[in-house]
């Protein structure tokens, strides 16, 4: 078959960068042969989508050759974008058929009563409800709006769909119900794909030949089946190794459990809209010292606001409270604050945890002060003791927050949480937000901190792998209720509930080699 | 390149009020005699006599003398009302965040009621009242412009306090008092700071407008005094009315320019 | 629909407080001039002490404050702005005599501001760093620094003393007899100077606002994303930056409209129009303070009525308002 396109040699540099953001990459794009490309931050994936697309910035200087031997594509009517962010890819003043009749209006000069059967029929072929045509943005969820994005990335029937990391922002069972849309709308209308991930194993599921991107160079390319059998190159081999299925050895059991947090009954209902809408509906938990319990659920479904219980930044309607005895719900002002370092949290966008102008030595400096646990004088090498536990130099102290990596914050705030010396860390999504290779890395910090401080952890997630990886027990909440508890092994293999089922289809799984 | 010039606009209104600010300054080493006594013949055009550079005024008032002590008058009202305003604002703005609930609804109907009132009225009322001088011109262009830094900061406040990072201090146990000032106000404060040069302007416009309409200190020289004095002689001397004018305009540019050279060096790091 | 309604409610209900403490201040105000209205309306008229008396009792002057505060409001709430000194008329007739005129040169003055200022702001803001722009962008901030007064002067100066192109002073010509589509014709040549004072002032204002927030608008991904799906520049321009830049613009109309009001106080001066501003400048020369709290009353009325107007049009422009606020 005809190859759609064909990239040789393609050089992309950014005005004012010091290296290139791609260096010499070639590729071939087949109809029906969906290319995945993989690469963590940085590795010039995005920058290959924009420039396949024609929207690179004007002031990046591009080498090599893009040949399209079948006709040249143009953007919109030939090629369809969908991006990562879902929240803001869509005009948030406009309505969604507004914006599928630009769209049609533009490339297929449908007006009127035409565009509004083809819009109509759009939507159903994302599975959406017609109704919404009349919805804006933010009356959808971020599922919804994905589709949207999808349906009007598809509207005018292109020959090539470019999806920048459309499932990152979603949570486990949104991005595979997104996924196997993407796969069913490229195998109907006979589109190209070229998907851009940082997730191997999301292109295990959807490619049939993968190039894997490292600082703007290909490490690696051929067949999916192929590459992730034998993978011919260490950094790919590091990235499957990295993966977290089910399949995932768990932690070893805390020695003696001693119960540690006894929540019973915790209701919590918010207005929305003048309507109350149950965040948490009787939840009760239990943990001890030293286990990690996992808290799984769909976005919506409770898990952050029974961390803000947990942690006394949000008052239940009802319910109790306990730590090791301790009456946590009856704690007021000076008494509240002393029992407060024996909890602490890591928050799930380490830069938003941070006050934007502080340095990573105040970022710890502060719990060590505000608790007074050790001298003035000594608070400089405690900081640098701790951020040698969580493997950082101690010159990290005299940056800015805003200058160190992903990475470095995120073990930024570990050290935080751990400075009070807590018996439990409430850990929100801590590596959600991370490169596969450095969320290996945390996780090994994660477990091996627990094993050092027999420090107890709850973990909030909605990827099934992370909560295998490092949890004990797992919890899984729909709709403010916990609606199945027990080891991770058992809930996973034998699921009870809808909602544990979902979660577990939803983990991508490395050998689900693209039969296509 | 566009970023150099931006940075060439806050040089540019630096030095224009630098150049301001030392005529003022030196005003009466720069000239000698009293901006309100009678020098010379009435209506001299300018660079007719050299010992009156600018000319004279329909009394035969020193007009140089008149524009560099009133530049004395302008920048400090300017600086002095933008400075209450910001104090007072802030102050309010801080209180209505951190309160919230009724005390919060009581302030900013107050707020609400300032903004209401067209500002130049408001000022126009007090002074006419209070009768003329310089505090008094001071307080009323506060009086009026203090809402809109009140509002931006308690608006900043409240955002801020929904964010990650004052939880997370609430968490390691920070004291509520230490949030608020180590936490929250060092970040709300700057965006109402970025308004600092627009409430300057404003405030050197409005005096400029009271004084034009005779509610100035009538013991100071001051260039909408001047105005209002130029205007009945309009047709034979208009110099006496664009004189004044173009130094007010090229003060308040030059206040409008540090304020965008700021602008710029906060949102460019 | 109901959206708006609810909206409009709401906003009605949280003016009542505000022009209640507009009120308030007013009183305030009223108490610390020196001298009553009786003091002033009898040095005015003359008058004994016996007159003084009756008057005081009539107009609620008797008494502490509490019940004067009392007496004022019941007054202002039967639209009873209280006497003119100075007119020796009630404010409320002075009020409404001044303020067609002071609507026309606002409204007019506006329409020129915001029409011309966004249509500018959207070309500066469609290329933002362009040349275009920043010849734009500094004409505007050199505009932005002239006083209304002054450039009234100047513009009379120029078309009506220099080129006597168009009339500097007064609404009308003097007893000219004029009527209809004539005299509309005779007020429109009188309120060209004036306009173009009060408007080229704020159009400033406006073009700045609108290009800074299709500035902001330009890097959202949303405005990449309709690139993307090949969309015409000019449709990308319009459609989506300009679209979403310019709701902050309408919402400085509604902040304007004070300062528009303060601003047509000079104006009014300068080209003697007999509005609500020359009335209040007429009022502080004659020291009559319950007339410029009448217009000062009036103003915030007028204000309150343009907000909620603006909150109208900004709720049909912008989805979201109202949907997440809480009932």
């Amino acid at each position: 078959m005809t190859p759609l396109c064909v990239v040789e040699g393609l050089r992309v540099r950014y005005a004012g960068a010091l290296s290139a953001a791609l260096d010499g990459v070639d590729l071939t794009l087949r109809p029906g042969a969906p290319l995945a490309v993989i690469g963590e931050s940085g590795s010039g994936k995005s920058t290959l989508a924009l420039a396949l697309a024609g929207l690179l910035p004007g002031d990046a200087q591009t080498e090599g050759r893009l040949l399209w031997p079948a006709g040249a594509l143009r953007p919109g009517r030939d090629i369809g974008l969908v991006f990562q962010d879902p929240w803001s890819s869509l005009d948030p003043v406009l309505s969604i058929g507004h914006q599928i009749g630009e769209v049609l209006a533009a490339h297929l000069g449908l007006k009127g009563a035409a565009a509004r059967a083809r819009a109509q029929e759009l939507l159903a072929r994302v599975q959406l409800d017609s109704g919404l045509l009349q919805a804006y943005p933010h009356q959808l969820s971020g599922g919804q709006r994905q589709r949207a994005a999808l349906a009007l990335a598809i509207a005018a029937r292109p020959r090539l769909l470019i999806a920048d990391e459309p499932t990152s922002a979603l949570d486990a069972v949104v991005q595979a119900a997104i996924l196997a849309l993407i796969a069913e709308l490229c195998a109907a209308q006979g589109m190209a794909l070229l998907f851009v991930t940082h997730d191997i194993a999301l292109a295990a599921g959807l490619a049939a030949h993968i190039l894997v991107l490292k600082d703007g160079r290909t490490v690696e390319s051929g067949p999916a089946r192929a590459v992730l059998r034998a993978p011919k190159a260490d950094y790919t081999r590091r990235l499957i190794a990295a993966h977290l299925g089910l399949d995932t050895p768990g932690p070893s059991r805390p020695a003696a459990p001693r119960p540690l947090l006894c929540a019973t009954g915790l209701h919590k209902r918010y207005r929305r809209g003048g309507e109350p809408v149950a965040a948490l509906d009787g939840v009760s938990i239990e943990l001890a010292a030293g286990e990690t319990l996992a808290l799984a659920g769909a976005s919506g479904s409770g898990k952050s606001t029974l961390c803000r219980v947990l942690l006394r930044l949000t008052e239940p309607d009802a319910g109790t409270l306990h730590l090791g005895g301790l009456d946590l719900r009856a704690l007021r002002g000076r008494a509240l604050r002393a029992a407060r370092p024996r909890v602490q949290m890591v928050f799930q966008d380490p830069l938003a945890a941070f006050n934007p102008r502080a340095t990573v030595g105040r970022v710890l400096a502060d719990p060590l002060r505000v608790n007074a646990l050790v001298p003035a004088r000594a608070i400089p090498a405690a900081v640098a003791g701790l951020l040698a536990e969580v493997g950082l130099p101690a010159a990290l102290a005299a940056r800015p927050v805003r200058a160190i990596s992903g990475g470095q914050r995120q073990r930024v705030a570990i050290a935080r949480a751990l400075a009070t010396g807590p018996e439990l860390i409430v850990l929100d999504e801590p590596v959600s937000a991370l490169d596969t290779l450095v969320r290996a890395e945390i996780l090994a910090l994660l477990a091996a901190l627990q094993q050092r401080r027999n420090v107890a952890y709850l973990l909030v997630t909605h990827d099934l792998g992370v909560a295998r990886a490092l949890a004990h027990r797992l919890a899984v909440m729909d709709r403010g209720r916990i609606v199945e508890e027990g080891p991770v092994e058992s809930v996973l293999a034998a699921p009870q509930s809808v909602a544990a089922r979902a979660l577990i289809a939803a983990v991508p799984d490395l050998r689900a080699v693209s039969k296509l | 390149m566009i970023g150099r010039l931006r940075s060439l606009e806050g040089v540019l209104g630096t030095a224009l009020l630098l150049m301001l600010a030392t005529g003022a300054l030196l005003a009466p080493v720069l000239v000698p005699h009293d901006p309100l006594a009678i020098v010379a013949g009435p209506l001299l055009p300018p660079f007719a006599d050299w010992s009156v550079p600018l000319g004279t005024d329909r009394l035969g008032r020193d007009v140089l003398a008149g524009l560099l002590y009133g530049a004395r008058v302008s920048l400090l009202v300017g600086l002095s009302a933008a400075a209450a305003a910001l104090v007072v604002g802030a102050a309010v703005g801080t209180a209505a965040g951190f309160a919230g609930g009724l005390i919060d609804e009581a302030l900013m109907r107050i707020v609400d009621a300032f903004q209401t009132v067209p500002g130049f009225l408001l000022a126009l009322a007090f002074v006419s009242v209070a009768g003329p001088s310089l505090g008094v011109v001071v307080a009323a262009i506060a009086l009026a412009a203090w809402p809109a830094p009140a509002r931006l900061v308690r608006g900043e406040v409240l955002s801020l306090r929904e964010r990650d990072f004052v939880a997370s201090a609430r968490v390691i146990g920070m004291h509520p008092l230490a949030i608020a000032l180590r936490e929250v106000l060092p970040n709300a404060l700057p965006p109402a700071l970025a308004l600092g040069a627009t409430i300057v302007a404003g405030a050197i416009l409005t005096e400029a407008a009271l004084a034009f309409l005779g509610l100035g200190d009538p013991n100071q020289a001051s260039w909408g005094g001047m105005i209002a004095e130029g205007r009945t002689v309009l047709r034979t001397a208009p110099f006496l009315s664009l004189i004044p004018g173009a130094a007010l305009v090229a003060t308040v540019i030059g206040v409008h320019l540090v304020g965008e050279g700021v602008a710029q060096r906060r949102t460019v790091p | 629909m109901t959206r708006a309604l609810a909206l409009a409610g709401r906003r009605l209900v949280a003016a009542v407080p505000v022009l209640l403490i507009v009120a308030i201040g007013c009183f305030a105000l009223l108490e610390a001039a020196p001298g009553d209205a009786v003091d002033a309306y009898v040095g005015a008229t003359g008058g004994d002490a016996g007159l003084m008396q009756a008057l005081r009792e009539r107009w609620g002057l008797e008494g502490g404050p509490l019940p004067r505060l009392g007496h004022y409001l019941w007054s202002l709430a039967h639209l009873d702005l209280g006497h003119s000194v100075a007119f020796a008329r009630p404010v409320r007739d002075i009020v409404l005599e001044r303020l067609p005129n002071t609507l026309l040169l606002m409204g007019a003055a506006t329409a020129l501001a915001f029409g011309l200022g966004t249509g500018l702001g959207i070309l500066a803001g469609a290329r933002p760093g362009s040349v275009r722009d920043r010849a734009l962008s500094i004409s505007a901030l050199a505009l932005h620094a002239v006083p209304g007064f002054w450039l009234g002067l100047v513009l009379i100066l120029l078309f009506s003393v220099q080129l006597r192109w168009l009339p500097g002073s007064g609404i009308e010509t003097v007893a000219s007899g004029l009527t209809g589509t004539a005299r509309a014709l005779d007020i429109a040549r009188h309120l060209v100077l004036p306009v173009a004072a009060l408007g080229l002032i704020y159009l400033a204002l406006y073009l700045r606002v609108m290009r800074a927030g299709m500035v902001e608008v330009w890097p959202q991904d949303f405005i990449r994303a309709a690139r993307a799906r090949g969309l015409s520049r000019r449709a990308i321009v319009l459609g989506h930056v300009a679209r979403n830049a310019l709701l902050p613009v309408v919402t400085l109309l509604g902040l304007q409209a004070a300062a528009m009001f303060g601003g047509s106080v000079v104006v009014e001066s300068v080209f003697a129009v007999p509005g609500l501003g020359r009335l209040a400048h007429e009022a502080v020369a004659a020291r009559d303070t319950p007339l410029l709290l009448g217009i000062i009353l009036a103003s915030a009325v007028l204000v309150l009525a343009v907000n909620l107007a603006v909150d109208l049009i900004y709720a049909a422009l912008d989805p979201r308002v109202g949907a997440a606020e809480r009932a």
